[in-house]
């Protein structure tokens, strides 16, 4: 019952960072283009690159509690 | 439903386990094999419109990554590996939810239970073979900055005498070539079952029209996955290389 609360507690939480995170990103990237519309390719380049950074922090809370689940 | 964090075993030759994701990258390993066959048999003949199309894709590919490392030697001692990289990884990811993935298998009997073993597996969703590409990825970002650089002055990056605080930094940098390894493998393991776990509850739940923007998501995450899996290791390789010369 208690792994069952932790594995829900642990996503829940990995949860919040990774998403200011990546909407923080996004906001200041559309903020950037939106002022210099030219650079528009280089940015969104580099916005996939920082998005799939703080994504990733939350895929690795994502393993654990798949990890604590199924084995 | 049965999920299992493991890939499931089918076989052995001797004492040579084989897993279903074992089969399923073994698949995928051979169309590549097949493809680059086929252009190979074109003769590199500009008149051929196949041969035409790959030299656009090379194109295409060359000019991305030189827009992130420059033009020069690096960019083209690293296109084969990234390329490489990217196509295994999309062409894994992609052949993980074809029809037959985790359906076809056999009942077997494992401690008195019945269980049902599927013979094909997407293949990112075994840690091993995610940490087989990192390591071999992390491997190469090393090999071809100690060519671009010299040995010496990349060793000098993580043994640093001159004083206390860069010994640290040193030491700090080897640090976080282990975390690379780390952080590879598991955001693509991460992702890819994660989203095997999703579509097997989508389907188990309502099987039919509703896991379609799912499978979309899926084809999408493993497109992205692999571009961010190749285009990281360029990156790093682009921080190893520009750091050695500044230094």
């Amino acid at each position: 019952m208690s792994k069952e609360i932790a594995i829900a507690i642990i996503m829940a939480a990995a949860a919040i960072g990774p998403g200011l995170a990546i909407g923080w990103i996004a906001s200041v990237a559309m903020t950037s283009i939106g002022r210099n519309p030219e650079a528009a390719g280089k940015i969104q380049g580099n916005m996939i690159l920082g998005l799939a950074f703080a994504e990733a922090i939350a895929i690795y809370a994502l393993v654990v509690s798949l990890v604590l689940k199924f084995v | 439903m049965e999920i299992f964090l493991n890939s499931e075993v089918i076989g052995h030759i001797g004492s040579f386990v084989i897993t279903n994701t074992l089969v399923a990258s073994t698949l995928v390993m051979l169309f590549l094999m097949f493809v680059a066959w086929r252009i190979h048999a074109t003769g590199y003949d500009l008149k051929n419109r196949f041969y035409n199309f790959v030299e656009m894709i090379v194109e295409g590919f060359l000019s991305i990554i030189e827009s992130v490392v420059g033009r020069g030697a690096v960019a083209r001692q690293a296109f084969g590996v990234i390329v490489t990289f990217f196509f295994f990884v999309i062409l894994n990811n992609w052949f993980g939810i074809f029809p037959g993935m985790g359906s076809i298998g056999l009942k077997e009997v494992h401690e008195g239970k019945e269980v049902f073993v599927p013979l094909l597996r997407s293949a990112n969703s075994d840690l091993n073979m995610t940490l087989a590409i990192a390591i071999v990825s992390v491997i190469f970002i090393q090999a071809i900055s100690i060519r671009t650089v010299g040995l010496a002055p990349y060793l000098q990056k993580f043994f640093n005498f001159k004083s206390p605080i860069l010994f640290f930094v040193g030491l700090l940098e080897i640090i976080s070539e282990v975390v690379k390894i780390f952080s590879f493998s598991f955001r693509l393991f991460g992702n890819i079952f994660a989203g095997d776990v999703l579509l097997i509850v989508i389907f188990s739940l309502v099987p039919f029209i509703a896991p379609i923007p799912f499978m979309g998501i899926e084809l999408f995450a493993g497109f992205i996955q692999a571009l961010i899996f190749s285009m990281l290791t360029l990156v790093f390789i682009n921080v190893s290389v520009s750091h050695g010369e500044a230094h």
